[in-house]
């Protein structure tokens, strides 16, 4: 059931005009959003309007075409980088939230007075340099690394393995320890916002531990899973550190082909078009991915 | 002028886009006046109170505090300071530095700023607790912080927004009794805005009862009880027993009705008495109906049956169905002669005096 | 609070979690172990305690002139984008107005954006437009991907900040000036800090940013990453990358510290982290 509820007058405890208000926030807000306006809004209008246009050596054509977005598509090396970046970073998002969930889950229910301590305890590898904690996962898995080191110490394997490094599983689990405090926060939010009558409630009218938490717990947690899913897939779709230090020739990403147009490539065009073409592609599979989810969500009862 | 009002409310509108917090309130408050503003929440009793004390701006109409029109004079040069409902107490600060705060713009001598501070914390009971941190203290001290760092000030005027509904029901009835004593003591007029009517009753000079941005009655507590002008005022200020009537005649100054039960009677023409003939409705307060024991005689007189009672300690409801009448009427009385032994079906006798009946617009 | 579940006698859930820490800390905490190490190479068994990487740090000049610019960049980015996020914060909790929303995503939206498109952009204008790329360009992009979590730092400072503490004071005779000056400030001075905290120790790990965005100065993670090429110089970054860790650790330690007393402020009961 819906009720129209209408647009509640502004409480007469906020004092002054509301056109003043309205002028004050404006005024107060206006530094920061002109910097995000100059810094961020109009350099990825620059980029967009570069992937419309070509270049030669140093000259920018600036007739409209398609081309860059044909070869971004086309190209089997862009299609290729393109679509393991993207199974990647869902890959990566979908594995973080599953193994962050029980840890969220876990803080929220069973922390008690420890809970803001074991937070802070999870967040601080987070906070540690990135490229620092990168290497240090080369220096794990590597041939010589801790990883075969322990496995033969222990007589699991004969000879050092290979199969750590270089590949598509040491960026995945890299990314997947990189963003796990990013998964576990927003769930812990919303696990922390799950009214726990609503717990007692469900194991009043006959629900056991396991079926409380599918059709309780869950659900009402899933605004949580999607902030965690988006926060980790949009930005790790783009990873540069990563693929480049334990990536090896199956890690590459499109990170790379971005930085070789820009950097040495020095094709502005194409790499415009790829990081649009990559922004674009990200965003329609997270949404996706959110629809997916909430539409299971609602089935769930 | 010496009967020049305090603070003078003239045709004041406030709206909030569409809604119309408060609508054309005018009110003239005494020197030394202990005023309340009463009535349910969002009757535009807290936005009155805030344009007083400068927090918010009349849409029209103007506010005039002792003569000084208030017009874009901003809240930190008016002769007013407010407690606060939340009674803002600033947490980085001792109590001693939240009393000192508006004096140390006045840049007094160091001895004097010592004597006025030492004196606010003593008229609030708060001597000794100069260092405690807000966080340290107690509702109820904090509400006395508050009260000190408006008092230090001196203002003409001091503004109360329901300053006692955070606390509980024994603590807010022994503060109810200091406020009153302290105001007395200060001459400074007070303006409460509170939706306690008992609060507003017990503690008041006058009482302006307000409902839905209007201000529907403006009297002495005693009279605003018993002579409410209106069904809404009656209903808000504690139980009414409301009797249907007929006009059979009218003078200047009274008006005769034909009641149900009661009879023929005569009561003085309500405020807001609109002069047309019909039907008109008469309230008696359940208290103002006693019960006669059976040697018991009065000179007005109604007897019914006991249809339900209610036991609240130190009285009993009783609801008396009176034959004749549509609907039971209340009766409050005390339990010192055993109106809580009467029991449900009982036939009993009800004594009334014809004064008490008041005659209302509806 | 309900019970954690138990299978076979073992707390399964609290097993999994100890183990899930363990994995966050192992190679946060292989750097110190490594750095420490005779060895040249980072390896299992350690062969014997060693302070020479660190000493040999304090004779590496390129190391010393990139920790001096990552030091300048870090405070310039961390000092622009409290007061930046100081704005914004003040204006998203204590203003309701028109455009708030979509501003504030705006703001916010460099917590959700693929650092590389954030670089590959800026690099783009900073070219168009002929400028220098130089420490100056690296503090402009570090100062966006700060203010987020600025903002962030700030409105919960700033939430719950009674609003009538401030009319208090004006009715108190106090302008609006004195009043941000005597409660405003003090009430978040902490969230400030911990701010600038946190601000400084996001700018002195970036690495994506910096190293689109700079010219011939290095920082620190851009210094780190050419030294990455040569195997020798690893234990050399290892006590490098474990000084960044323990500056960072200490830095955000006190950060929260300051964070929980900012919040602790703003609700005098407490009634939030009782």
């Amino acid at each position: 059931m819906t009720v129209a509820i209408g647009r509640r007058p502004a409480t007469p405890a906020r004092p002054g005009l509301l056109r003043t208000e309205q002028r004050q926030g404006l005024a107060l807000m206006s530094p920061t959003f002109l910097f995000a306006l100059v810094m961020l809004a109009a350099p990825i209008l620059v980029v967009i309007a570069h992937s419309f246009w070509t270049q030669t050596y140093l000259t920018i054509d600036r007739t409209f075409t398609l081309d860059n977005y044909r070869i971004a598509l086309t190209e089997p090396i862009y299609r290729d980088l393109l679509m393991r970046s993207l199974i990647l970073s869902m890959s990566v998002a979908f594995l973080t939230v599953l193994l962050a969930y029980p840890v969220a889950y876990y803080i929220s229910f069973h922390g008690g007075r420890y809970k803001s301590l074991l937070l802070f305890l999870i967040t601080i590898p987070a906070w540690t340099s990135y490229l620092l904690r990168v290497m240090s996962w080369k220096v794990i898995l590597g041939y010589n690394g801790v990883l075969n080191t322990a496995l033969l110490g222990t007589g699991i394997i004969d000879e050092p393995s290979t199969a750590f490094l270089y590949n598509t599983n040491a960026v995945l689990i890299t990314l997947t320890h990189a963003w796990a405090v990013f998964a576990i926060l927003p769930i812990y939010v919303s696990l922390e916002k799950v009214d726990r009558t609503l717990i007692e409630a469900a194991s009043d009218l006959g629900d056991g531990p396991i079926r409380r938490f599918l059709r309780v717990t869950l659900p009402l947690t899933v605004p949580g899973i999607i902030a965690a899913l988006i926060i980790v897939m949009i930005p790790t779709v783009g990873d540069y550190v990563t693929p480049r230090l334990v990536g090896g020739k199956d890690g590459v990403m499109i990170a790379s082909a971005i930085e070789v147009q820009f950097k040495r490539g020095a094709n502005w065009p194409l790499g415009a078009a790829l990081s649009v073409t990559t922004m674009i592609v990200i965003t329609v599979v997270a949404v996706s991915c959110v629809g997916l989810l909430r539409w299971a969500a609602g089935r769930i009862r | 002028m010496p009967d020049r009002p305090m603070i003078e409310i003239a045709s004041v509108t406030r709206t909030y886009g569409k809604f119309n917090a408060l609508d054309d309130a005018s009110l003239s408050i005494r020197p030394g006046e202990f005023f309340s503003l009463l009535g349910p929440s969002g009757c535009g009793k807290t936005t009155l109170l805030r344009m007083i004390g400068g927090f918010d701006t009349p849409t029209s109409g103007t506010i005039t505090i002792d003569g000084q029109p208030m017009l874009g004079i901003p809240a930190n040069r008016r002769p007013t300071n407010m407690v606060f409902q939340s009674y803002a107490i600033f947490p980085h600060l001792d109590v001693e530095q939240n009393v000192a705060y508006g004096l140390k713009r006045l840049r007094l001598d160091p001895a004097e700023e010592r004597r006025r501070i030492d004196e606010a914390l003593a008229q609030v009971s708060l001597a000794g607790f100069g260092k405690r941190r807000a966080t340290e203290l107690s509702g109820g001290q904090r509400q006395r912080v508050a009260l000190a760092r408006a008092l230090v000030m001196r203002p003409k005027v001091l503004l109360l927004d329901e300053p006692l509904s955070a606390l509980d029901k024994k603590l807010r009835e022994q503060m109810q009794v200091e406020l009153r004593t302290l105001q007395k003591a200060v001459g400074i007029t007070f303006v409460l805005v509170t939706h306690d009517q008992y609060e507003a009753l017990a503690m008041s000079d006058r009482i302006a009862v307000m409902f839905g941005g209007r201000i529907a009655q403006v009297a002495a507590p005693k009279d605003i009880y018993q002579r409410p002008v209106n069904r809404q005022v009656a209903d808000f200020l504690g139980g009414m027993n409301f009797i249907q009537a007929a006009l059979v005649g009218e003078n200047g100054t009274a008006i005769e009705v034909e009641t149900m039960g009661f009879g023929r009677v005569t009561t003085p023409k309500p405020a807001q008495w609109s002069g047309k003939g019909g039907a008109v409705t008469i309230g008696i307060r359940p208290e103002r109906l006693r019960v006669l024991w059976d040697q018991e005689t009065a000179r007005h007189e109604l007897s019914g049956t006991v249809v339900d009672r209610h036991y609240f300690g130190e009285i009993t409801h009783l609801v008396v169905a009176i034959p004749g009448m549509d609907a039971p009427l209340s009766v409050t009385e005390t339990n010192d002669f055993g109106a809580d032994d009467i029991p449900v079906g009982a036939q009993i006798r009800i004594a009334y005096e014809p004064d008490a009946l008041v005659a209302m617009a509806d | 609070m309900t019970r954690a579940p138990r299978f076979l006698g073992i707390n399964w859930l609290a097993l999994y979690v100890t183990l899930y820490v363990v994995f966050l800390y192992l190679p946060v905490l292989l750097l110190p172990l490594f750095s420490f190490n005779d060895s040249a190479v980072p390896n299992f068994p350690l062969s014997g305690f060693t302070w020479k990487w660190y000493e040999g740090l304090l004779t590496t000049p390129a190391m010393l002139d990139a920790a001096r610019n990552s030091a300048m960049v870090g405070v310039a980015a961390a000092v622009t984008s409290t007061l930046l996020g100081i704005c914004a914060a003040r204006a998203m909790t204590r203003y309701r107005f028109r455009g708030q929303k979509p501003m504030s995503a705006l703001i916010m939206a460099p917590l959700v954006l693929p650092e590389i498109i954030i670089a590959v952009a800026l690099l783009l204008v900073m070219l168009r437009l002929g400028l220098q790329l130089s420490l100056l360009t690296v503090v402009l992009g570090h100062v966006l991907i700060c203010v987020p979590y600025s903002v962030t730092v700030l409105i919960a400072g700033f939430e719950g900040f009674d609003r009538s503490l401030e009319e208090a004071s004006t009715d108190l005779g106090e302008t609006a000036f004195g009043t941000f000056r005597r409660v405003t400030l003090p009430m978040v001075a902490p969230a400030i800090v911990s701010s600038l905290l946190v601000s400084f120790t996001i700018s002195l790990d970036e690495f994506i940013l910096a190293f689109f965005l700079t010219g011939t100065d290095a920082t620190l993670p851009v210094y780190i990453w050419g030294q990455l090429r040569f195997a020798a110089r690893l234990p050399g970054v290892l006590a490098l990358g474990t000084i960044m860790l323990v500056l960072s650790f200490v830095l955000l330690t006190i950060a929260e510290i300051y964070r929980r007393r900012a919040a602790r402020r703003a609700n005098v009961d407490g009634g939030l982290l009782a």
